[in-house]
Order: C-alpha cells, then structure tokens, then sequence
C-alpha cells in the first residue's frame, strides 16, 4: 500500500510537466476556422449569430473571443484576428479598416424606479457627468448628492457616450466608475440616487431609462432617428476578407442573420 | 534491493528540488515580466509624472496614479482601524483566556475565514454594507467605509493567526513571574504579554496591511472606483489593484503600459511591507 502511495504521489508531481508538453492544439480540424474578437458589447451577439451560422454550415468553426473594442480593432490591424468587433467609431489610423455595419444599439440613461424624474436633456447629462450639476436639487428632485455612474476607460459603450454626449468635454474624476454594463445597472438598481448609461437592450423593470429632450429611448425612436444616442455595433476587416470570413458577414447581413440581432433588442443594420 | 531504494530516494530528492526551485523561478519570472512592460513607460512619461501625477486619463497621454496610491493607503489604513483592535483581541482571547477546547474550536473557524473567496466578501459588501452606508451615513454608500469594513474583516485571520503565535510564544515564566509579583491577569497581559509580543503584534499588522493593499475583487465591488482623491470617508475611490483589473480588459497600447507600471508601483509598496515585515519578526526572534 505505502508503495502504492509512493508512485501515485510521484505520478502527481510529474503530471503538470507532462501537461506542459502537450500542445494546445491536440484536436486539429480540417474545418475552415473564422476568428472573431473584440467588444464585449458585440460578443454576446456574435456568439448567437455564430451559433446559427455553425448550424446551417456544419464545415465552418467561428471562434468568438472577447477583450474590448480596442483590443479587438487592433488584433485585426495585426492580422491576428480576421474579424474585429468594435463597439465604437473608428478614429485616427484604424480608419484604414474596412468597416461593416451589423446592427445599431442605441444607449439608455437610466435611474433607479423610485427616481420621479422622468425626462432630462442631453445637457443636463451632460452637466452631470462632468460635474456642473452635483445634486438632484438642481433637477427638480430633492436636496442629495447624484451618484453618477460611469464605464471604465477604454470601454466602447464609454467611447461611444463620450462621442456622442460629452462632446469634448470631460468626464469629472469623482463620478464612480464601474466595469461593465452589468454592474452599472447594478449600481443603479440599488441606488435611488444614481445614474448611470447601459445598451438599450438591458433595460429591464430593474431600471428606468429617462428620455432625453423629450424622446424616450425606444427601436421605434431610434428607427425615426428620433432618439440620437446611437452607437454602431462594427465588424471592422483588414483588406479583403477570406471565403470563410465572408461567409459569416453574408449570413449576418442576411434576413436570417438580422433576424437574430433585432430579436435581442438591437436595430438592424438597413432600418 | 538497496540500491534500488536509493536510486528512488534520489530521485525523489531532485524531484522535489526541481519543484521547490520552481516557485522561487515563478517569481523571479513575475518580477522581469513586470518591471520588463512596467518600465518603459517610467521612462518615457517620467517618474514623477506617473507617480504625483493626478490625472489619469491613459487613452489621452495622462498617466498619474498619485490618487490611487493615495487611496490604497487610505483603505489599506481604514482596514487597520477596524481589522487590528479586532484582530489583536480575539488573539489576546485565544492565546490568554480561552480554554484548550475552545481554542481548538475558534481557531480552525478563524482561519475558515480566511479560505472564503474574495468575490464573497465583495458581494456581501454590495449587498449589505453598501446599503447601510448609503441610508445611515448618506453618499453613494460605495465608499471609503465601505471599503474598510470589508477589507477590516479580511485582514483579521492574518492578523489574529500572526499576533496568536507571537503572544503564544512568550515564554510561561514571564506570566509566572507577573503573577508571583501580585499583578493581575490583565495587569500581566497589558504590561508584561503584549510588550514581550510588540514586534510579532506589530508583524501581523504589517502583513494584515499586505493583504488589504493587495486585494482586488473585492474592492473593485464596493469602492466605487472613482478618480478623485476621496475628501470624505463616503467618497468612493479607486486603489492601484483594482485600477489594473478594472481596465485591463480593454486596454491596448501605453494604456496597457500604464497598468503595468501601476504593478510596479504596487509591488514595490508591497515588498517594502513584506521586507519591513519579516524584518520585525526576525528581530523578535533574535531577542
């Protein structure tokens, strides 16, 4: 028995090594690969559309990754990727990529329910993110301290709130910063006195969006371009795109493929 | 046979060494890894602007971490207040007053409380110690406080466990000889135990600090992460650790340099704790 105990031991010790040794790539496929990376605002929805692409075309593997509009816009300018997603404009030198759009997602401004105030202007929020109006006094609402939430930096929901919001002016370094969509509807949820930004597609009875001079944020506002905080979701390509890649951007730009985004709350690319 | 024996022995031995060196490679590798994407950006922004910087706005060329840096120290101070009476009482409790049964009970249980995930305590910290903040004290509720209560109770199985084995080692003769004196028990413990014990005391508040500026999860969850420097204890805040694993996901670039350098600044404040430390305890065993 204790011998026993002696191999199995060392067995366990020399085991990581032999991990090490084995490549990563032990099941390698004759399957045409599409790899797709970037914001974690269009991931989730690419990964639906792969999955009903690798349904209809059983030869084809979409790999989706992560990692941020960023990292994804310069994984594809390195080649390392061929298909960026980008959750934001391109801007300075990205702009020599190819730019294809998937699909429209417009960005609430939400509140917590017990919040009264319902409607705001693109200046008030404004004036709030960059710390001129500190209270819910100056709104119209009682005498307390506005806890604003942001995205963190780098963040394409940020970038596209700052674009398109902001407009140049900074973001005040005393509003909270939190890391995704999630945890700022979280905050918000909890929060009576907070305020935060989130995609239109999360806004659920948890949250209540306030309109913005006048205009509620609605598919049917955005579709009248009503409603004008509205962000692109991008596939973005370096040069020309191989058999497979174009594959997968025909089938997201067809009927089927719009399908599935406007059933997740998104607007599609030609309404 | 005994050759055998003593070739397997052998083997065993390298085996283990192998391993045992191993660990020491995996930090000297973390080292030159993050001083080696940390370093470049001390030179080409400076030093000074980086660490007194005050703006951080690292995807337009500002890279100041002075507010973080202040408010790691912050949190890491506010969990002392709250971590080290806790802490250092409940070890007085274990190593002075509780009997051997419930020692043996408390102890395991203590150190349970250092097995909980930090993710848990950062959820019970939104769920709970938020609120409280926010409808007691006002502000966002994601704060200073906050963020001190939470990490106080992280540190206490560091500081109870470090500051138990520093009081359990001075050595019986010196309660004996206080008692013969006529002192009482507390007498003994405040005049005779807990000087004998300072530097190991002291030890695990030093280390209790190591683990409080070093913990990210949970901070990330409570602290609000805001840029500023906190002027209130409801003020939320951001500290080095979660500065990187806040933005790490998305940075690209000097960004992404930026977040190596805030590492370097954090591992040097930690070694320093670490170093300071082990010093405090090797001079308590010198004694």
């Amino acid at each position: 028995m204790p011998k026993l105990m002696g191999t199995v031991l060392l067995l366990l010790m020399v085991l990581p090594l032999s991990f090490g040794a084995c490549s990563p790539n032990g099941i390698q496929s004759k399957k045409h690969t599409v790899t797709v990376a970037g914001s974690t605002s269009v991931m989730p929805f690419t990964e639906k559309l792969a999955e009903h692409f690798m349904v209809d075309h059983p030869d084809f593997v979409v790999d989706v990754q992560g990692g941020g509009s960023t990292a994804g816009i310069q994984a594809c300018l390195n080649n390392t990727v061929n298909i960026g997603m980008s959750s934001r404009q391109l801007k300075g030198e990205e702009k020599i990529l190819n730019q294809i759009i998937l699909c429209y997602d417009g960005i609430s401004f939400v509140v917590n329910p017990k919040n009264p105030i319902r409607a705001l202007s693109l200046k008030d929020i404004r004036d709030i993110f960059s710390g001129k109006i500190k209270n819910w006094s100056e709104l119209g609402w009682i005498d307390r301290r506005i806890d604003a939430v942001t995205r963190e930096e780098g963040s394409g929901t940020r970038g596209s709130f700052e674009e398109l919001v902001m407009k140049g002016e900074e973001i005040d370094d005393g509003i909270m910063v939190q890391d995704s969509n999630g945890s700022v509807k979280e905050v918000v949820a909890t929060d009576p006195y907070a305020i935060g930004y989130i995609s239109l597609g999360l806004v659920d009875a948890k949250v209540k969006a306030v309109t913005i001079d006048g205009v509620g944020p609605s598919i049917d506002a955005i579709k009248l371009g009503e409603y004008k905080i509205v962000r692109p979701f991008l596939y973005v390509t370096h040069g020309e795109l191989d058999d497979s890649g174009q594959k997968f951007v025909n089938f997201v730009l067809s009927e089927a493929g719009q399908n599935v985004l406007k059933k997740e709350g998104l607007i599609g690319a030609y309404d | 046979m005994i050759k055998k024996a003593f070739t397997k022995e052998h083997f065993v031995k390298w085996v283990l060494i192998a391993f045992a060196l191993s660990s020491l490679l995996f930090l000297f590798l973390i080292f030159i890894f993050i001083l080696a994407e940390g370093l470049p950006l001390f030179h080409k922004i400076g030093l000074k602007n980086i660490i007194f910087g005050f703006k951080w706005a690292p995807t337009k060329g500002s890279f100041g971490i002075f507010p973080m840096i202040v408010s790691s120290f912050l949190v890491t101070f506010g969990a002392l207040i709250i971590g080290a009476p806790l802490g250092l009482s409940c070890a007085i409790y274990l190593s002075e007053y509780s009997g051997k049964r419930l020692k043996l009970f408390l102890k395991p249980a203590l150190e349970l409380l250092a097995g909980i995930p930090s993710v848990v305590y950062g959820f019970l910290g939104v769920i709970y110690i938020v609120p409280l903040v926010r409808n007691y004290f006002g502000g966002a509720g994601f704060s200073l406080l906050a963020t001190s209560v939470i990490l106080g109770v992280m540190i206490l199985p560091t500081v109870i466990s470090i500051s138990f084995d520093a009081l359990m080692s001075v050595p019986k003769t010196y309660r004996e000889g206080s008692f013969a004196m006529g002192a009482t028990k507390w007498q003994t413990i405040y005049k005779v135990i807990i000087p004998s014990a300072k530097s190991g005391i002291l030890a695990s508040f030093i280390l209790g600090m190591g683990r409080a500026i070093g913990e990210t999860m949970a901070v990330i969850m409570v602290a609000g992460n805001a840029l500023k420097i906190p002027t209130s204890i409801l003020d939320p805040l951001r500290t080095l650790t979660s500065n990187i694993a806040l933005e790490l996901a998305y940075a690209t670039g000097d960004h992404r340099l930026g977040l190596f350098s805030t590492g370097v600044v954090l591992l040097v404040i930690i070694m320093t704790l670490n170093y300071i430390a082990n010093f405090a305890i090797k001079r308590r065993m010198l004694k």
